[in-house]
């Protein structure tokens, strides 16, 4: 638990004053509670006394005055330490949500983002009620007991001793059942992660489920998994469900003492009446501490679970950012690109191997091959989504990783293959990879992709919102508007991969008219299915199972007779075919 | 941006009709709660008891000097609780139980409505806003129903058992006692509104924060790519500093609202000395009532604190619900009919009958906002169709109609000449296979994405989709074949792979008709070619509507349909539509214009090194 529970240190040290300044909160609220039952017992030894009336006036006005300065307190404690509970939640939330912007590509093909998710609210709020109840009722229960104690020992330590016999069971107790509760919890906040990832790609796959007609096996699965998740949580309640009454009980066995032991001593007069029931009153003060102490043995545990699972994340080094071997004076990016016996694995298994490729600056290259064969595996190590080994990829004749990450990336405008756009405005996703832009510069882009004509034709223009990922656009629409997501940002590198796979003949030729203009200048690569696409580039190169098979011209490959030339055979054929 | 992600304002809180709705869902469970209630009955019981004890104790021995009796009395108090011990362990495990049980129920009834829904709610709902209320929405609920709501009986009735108790002690100075509740009732009244507003503040930036890491981790490589960090964080922080400033407000609210409580209890405790120690003074009353009375007192108040911090719990569980139920009454408006027209065993003829549609609510479209115009085209039962068209011209929308996803403002679609709207959901959608132009790929393995749910799906079905979109050469390459683990959206996968993963899941469902939405765009053109020999055989006997950009794709089509601007603008076949010279020809003729710089075909020298298809 302590081990889980270190990264949250610096955070709870950045509020070291304020936490100290709702320890003394608490402090004094308890200790002016103290003196509430303090008074009633003067009061009552004094009527017992049958005092005058006069006096009668001034315990209920110190009782009221002990409360309103109690009231002040405890509304500053609150205020403070659950305070700094939020403070520390946002610290974190906003610190988890950065270490993820920096981490790469790899991390998220292998996490579901239901579980990243659900590890930023839920397991980020189960930290929180650690450090804000959590250390909220810790301070109160240690200065309740130690003040109620003091007095109860100054009242007669006999009688207090005794009262307290039962208190060593349950630290055992505590320490036993405290481990279930961490590794009971654990496993339901994995649970609830994954019902969390289940969710997520259902609904975001809702068209795929109502297609094929998957609505009723997805509540199953649904139903399934919440009942494994219900079956978890009943396994922590039967835990805590002894846990409170068993507190309860062992204070409960202390009043018995004191009732019992305690009243033979009034009889034998060693104690007054009023310290009697004072003692009985003080007693009574420690039973909530002790009840708010299981429950906060039960939020630290569940706190430390979480942040375990939380800390997960933090571990996972940023692999590509910035490190030593990056200049920090690299010269601006001119667009030579060069593949020097790049070897490139995934998890083992290479996908490409000994790739030797040179492009110089402005020039277009064009990428081919089969499905699977590594064509987007090749370019994505271009701006570094994955990294390629150490001197094998290099730009501008300088190994890629000296350049800061920032600078490469700002060279290259990146079509994937499949498009991702936000649930913006038609504009706001265009103008996505710059700081500053005008409507003529979007229009501008919109026009190379073409996507203008469309846009022309929307009630609002480029303010038309698309849903996440685009989904309220055509296919074709989408793809384009990634175009000039791309185009806008004035590339020295732009990277096509696949970018025409779902526009027409009609508006693809346009599209290549308008890149034509767009490409000169800048080193760019196309990755296509198309001899129509690719057949115009300075060099074609054809990837067959991650290795490059054939490298040259259109001419040049068409005289190899090899796979392109068999390609653009099999495409004419098919138009061939159509003609009769 | 601001319409899509911030939710409406929610209307009045109307406590009593949420709390009614609310309490419907304990309804299966009363006889638990009936069971948790007794419990807490007898322990309120039990605990009024205590001091009652006490006060036994002090008049009857301590003052009369009597120790025997005091034994009897402290073996009387550890029976009472060991009794209460086990009440409370039973009322725990009983209301938690209850509480998960709830919330399955809750969690399941929001699952299956939106399971239910239409497309059009979901390209206007976030995902990640949706995920909360299935998830943490419905946690929420959790403490109301698991721990709320029973002892808020508990509370009550012990209320009400210490109220019988000291009005019975004695009347006068319970009255005097009561003259601070109504001055509690109207705190709470006041902390009411201000901690319901914050409440829903709360709920409304905890879906902001879920719908915003949705969108962006799934987006990650894209915010990389374009530089976005430092502008992706900052609109997170201000999500995240909504959500804190809105927690802040909660706080405020409670931290004043229960020392507040405390003031008027003590008040009473208080005035209860004042007067109480006056008719000590003047012996009316004994001095053990006064001091049980003292006890009873700070009883009494203590549930009242209970209460309001129930009332918490509750404000915080009205701030959800409100959400929840908000989503439960979203009307289903595109569901199966009452009594839906048989399918049976359809023969596939499809009909299109002046269609009108558009995207937008309104009821009378604008110009603009027509997708579709004046659709009316027939397919028969087991002919090939091919819609081509350019980009945004409707061809999707046509599809997503013809499986009911959304419903026609004008017009009708009819399958074997029964209007699609009167046939039963499922029944329609089981009719087809798709291959969806936004591929979508599950989370497990290659098996499960090709099967999905269906579970009359055996092996050799799996396998035989696989080989006929030539996957199988693929899959069998993998370590673990199809158990092969695949990861969310398919990342490991190439875009071609996953195509075709897709295409294999709607071979293997065996349908009816098979609608391919640019099933091959991502493929390279050699298994294309495969693909299309194995697809000429499987379209045999169905009726299948296919679309593509590549017009060799659609070249073993009976007849081509061409959409432009949303309307049917040329129907026939490649001959025909070639003789017309309209669009269709122009598309043609841009394809085929590659031939001009053509090889020499084949009667050249073959490569050495190449053999066959491999280089
Ligand atoms: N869910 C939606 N909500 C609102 N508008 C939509 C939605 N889906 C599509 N549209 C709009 O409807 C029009 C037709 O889109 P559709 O997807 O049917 O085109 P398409 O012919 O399939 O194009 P493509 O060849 O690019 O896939 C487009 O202008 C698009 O922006
Ligand atoms: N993240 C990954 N982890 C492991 N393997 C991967 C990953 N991404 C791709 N692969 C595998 O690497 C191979 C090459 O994939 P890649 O996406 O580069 O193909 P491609 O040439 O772009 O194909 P396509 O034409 O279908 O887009 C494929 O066999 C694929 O299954
Ligand atoms: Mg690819
Ligand atoms: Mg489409």
């Amino acid at each position: 638990m302590s081990e889980n529970l270190k990264p949250l240190w610096p955070y709870v040290k950045r509020y070291r004053r304020r936490i100290a300044l709702g320890f003394v909160c608490v402090i004094v609220t308890n200790a002016v509670g103290m003196a509430f039952p303090w008074v009633l017992k003067v009061a009552i030894d004094d009527l017992v006394r049958a005092l005058t009336t006069e006096k009668l006036l001034k315990y209920p006005l110190m009782l009221i005055g002990i409360t309103l300065v109690q009231a002040v307190f405890r509304f500053s404690m609150r205020w403070v330490l659950i305070g700094i509970s939020r403070d520390i939640e946002y610290d974190l939330r906003n610190d988890l949500f950065s270490h993820l912007l920096k981490l790469s590509t790899r991390f998220y093909h292998h996490n579901r983002t239901g579980d990243l998710m659900s590890k930023a609210t839920n397991d980020v709020a189960a930290v929180r009620m650690l450090v804000g109840p959590g250390i909220m009722y810790t301070a109160n229960t240690v200065v309740a007991t130690v003040l109620a104690l003091a007095i109860m020992l100054h009242l007669d330590s006999r009688l207090t001793l005794l009262a307290l016999l039962p208190l060593p069971l349950v630290s055992v107790a505590m320490r036993y059942l405290g481990s279930l509760i961490h590794d009971r919890f654990e496993k339901i906040q994995a649970m609830f992660s994954d019902i969390s990832a289940r969710v997520q790609e259902n609904l975001s796959g809702i068209r795929v489920v109502k297609s094929f007609c998957q609505e009723d096996a997805e509540i199953e699965t649904f139903k399934r998994m919440n009942r494994e998740y219900v079956e978890k949580n009943l396994g922590l309640i039967r835990i805590w469900g002894t846990f409170y009454p068993s507190l309860e009980f062992l204070i409960g066995l202390a009043f018995v003492v004191v009732l019992w032991l305690g009243g033979l001593q009034v009889i034998s007069g060693r104690i007054s009446l009023g310290s009697f029931v004072a003692f009985n009153t003080y007693l009574g003060m420690l039973v909530w501490p002790m009840i708010a102490f299981g429950w906060v043995v039960n939020l630290v545990e569940r706190g430390a679970a979480s942040m375990g699972r939380i800390n997960v994340i933090f571990v996972t080094p940023a692999d590509i950012v910035d490190n030593d071997v990056t200049l920090s004076d690299a010269p601006p990016i001119r667009g030579d690109i060069e593949f020097r016996n790049l070897t490139f694995a995934y998890d083992g298994h290479p996908i490409l191997r000994n790739i030797n490729l040179r492009i110089s600056r402005g020039q277009r290259v064009a990428i081919v091959g089969h499905t699977g064969s590594g064509k987007s595996t090749l370019v994505q190590l271009i701006p570094r989504l994955y990294d390629a080994p150490p001197g094998t990829l290099f730009v501008d004749g300088r190994d890629i990783r000296e350049y800061p990450l920032e600078a490469l990336r700002s060279a290259i405008g990146y079509v994937p293959q499949e498009t991702f756009l936000f649930s913006e405005t038609v504009a706001e996703n265009i103008s996505f990879g710059v700081t500053h832009t005008t409507a003529e510069e979007i229009q501008r882009v919109a026009e190379v992709s073409h996507l203008h004509a469309d846009v022309r034709e929307f009630p609002k223009q480029f303010e038309t919102l698309v849903g996440e990922r685009g989904i309220t656009l055509s296919g074709g629409q989408k793809q384009r508007t990634a175009i000039s997501r791309a185009v806008l940002r004035d590339p020295k590198i732009l990277i096509l991969d696949d970018a025409l796979s779902s526009v027409d003949t009609d508006t693809e030729e346009r599209i290549l008219r308008e890149l034509d203009v767009v490409m000169r200048n800048r080193t760019s690569i196309l990755i296509s299915h198309r001899v129509s696409t690719v057949k115009n580039a300075d060099q074609i190169v054809v990837l067959h199972q991650g290795q490059i098979a054939e490298q040259g011209t259109h001419q040049e490959l068409l005289a190899h007779e090899g796979y392109y030339a068999d390609l653009y055979r099999k495409q004419l054929l098919e138009e061939e075919l159509e003609q009769i | 941006m601001a319409s899509f992600h911030e939710e409406e304002a929610l209307g009045k809180a109307y406590d009593h009709r949420l709390m009614v709705r609310l309490l419907a869902y304990v309804r299966p469970y009363w006889l638990l709660v009936g069971a948790a209630l007794l419990c807490i009955l007898i322990s309120a019981g039990l605990a009024a008891i205590q001091p009652f004890l006490t006060k036994v104790a002090i008049d009857r021995y301590i003052l009369q000097h009597n120790p025997g009796g005091l034994r009897w009395i402290g073996l009387l108090f550890l029976a009472v609780l060991t009794v209460g011990f086990v009440l409370q362990f039973a009322q725990t495990v009983m209301t938690q139980w209850m509480g998960q049980r709830i919330m399955y129920d809750i969690r399941v009834e929001i699952f299956s409505h939106l399971q239910r829904l239409q497309l059009k709610f979901f390209d206007k709902n976030p995902v990640g806003r949706l995920m909360t209320r299935v998830t943490t929405d419905v946690d929420a609920l959790n403490e109301l129903f698991a721990s709320g709501l029973v002892t808020v009986f508990g509370d009550l009735l012990t209320l009400l058992a210490i109220m019988v108790v000291i009005l019975e002690l004695n009347w006068r100075l319970a009255l005097l006692t009561f003259t601070v509740v109504p001055l509690i009732i109207m705190t709470t009244t006041v902390f009411r509104r201000k901690a319901r507003q914050s409440y829903r503040d709360v709920r409304a930036a905890v879906a902001r924060i879920s719908a915003f890491l949705q969108e962006h981790v799934s987006g990650m490589s894209v915010i990389q790519l374009f530089n976005r960090e430092h502008r992706s964080f900052q609109q997170f922080d201000e999500i995240n500093e909504r959500h804190r400033k809105a927690n802040y407000d909660s706080i405020l609210a409670y931290a004043v609202f229960y020392p507040v409580v405390e003031i008027l209890g003590s008040t009473a405790v208080a005035l209860i000395i004042w007067y109480g120690g006056h008719e000590v003074l003047k012996n009316i009353l004994t001095m053990g009532t006064l001091v049980a009375f003292i006890q009873y007192s700070q009883r009494f108040f203590r549930p009242i604190q209970d209460l309001s911090e129930k009332y918490n719990i509750l404000q915080a569980a009205m701030a959800s619900s409100e959400r929840i139920f908000k989503l439960l009454d979203t009307p289903v408006t595109i569901a199966s009919p009452k009594e839906p027209g048989i399918a049976g065993e359809i023969r596939g003829e499809i009909e299109f009958q002046h269609a009108w549609f558009s995207y937008s609510d309104s009821a009378t479209p604008t110009d603009e906002e027509w997708v579709l115009k004046d659709i009316s085209f027939k397919v028969k039962p087991g002919e090939s169709v091919a819609i081509v068209g350019h980009t945004g011209a409707g061809k999707t929308t046509l599809m997503s109609l013809l499986q009911r996803f959304y419903d026609l403002n004008r017009g009708a679609i009819l399958l074997d000449g029964l209007d699609i709207r009167n046939l039963d959901l499922g029944d329609l959608r089981c009719q087809y296979g798709v291959v969806l132009q936004d591929v979508f790929i599950f989370s497990g393995t290659v098996e499960s994405n090709i099967r999905l749910g269906t579970e009359w799906i055996d092996e050799e079905q799996i396998q035989n989709a696989a080989v006929d979109v030539n996957l199988y050469d693929f899959i069998r390459e993998l370590p673990n074949g199809f158990k092969e683990e695949v990861r969310e959206r398919g990342h490991t996968l190439s875009v071609g792979q996953k195509q075709l993963m897709a295409f294999a899941r709607a071979l293997a469902h065996d349908p009816k008709i098979l609608i391919l939405d640019e099933a091959t765009s991502s493929v390279d053109t050699e298994t294309e070619l495969k693909i299309r020999e194995a697809l000429a055989r499987l379209m045999r006997g169905r009726t299948s509507i296919i679309i593509a950009h590549r017009l060799s794709t659609i070249q073993n089509c009976d007849r081509i349909i061409v959409m432009h601007k949303g309307q049917v603008r040329e129907i026939g076949n490649h001959q025909e539509l070639l003789a017309r010279r309209g669009i269709y020809y122009r598309l043609y003729q841009l394809q085929y214009r590659d031939q001009e710089d053509r090889v020499p075909p084949a009667t050249a020298l073959p490569n050495p090194a190449y053999e066959g298809n491999i280089p």
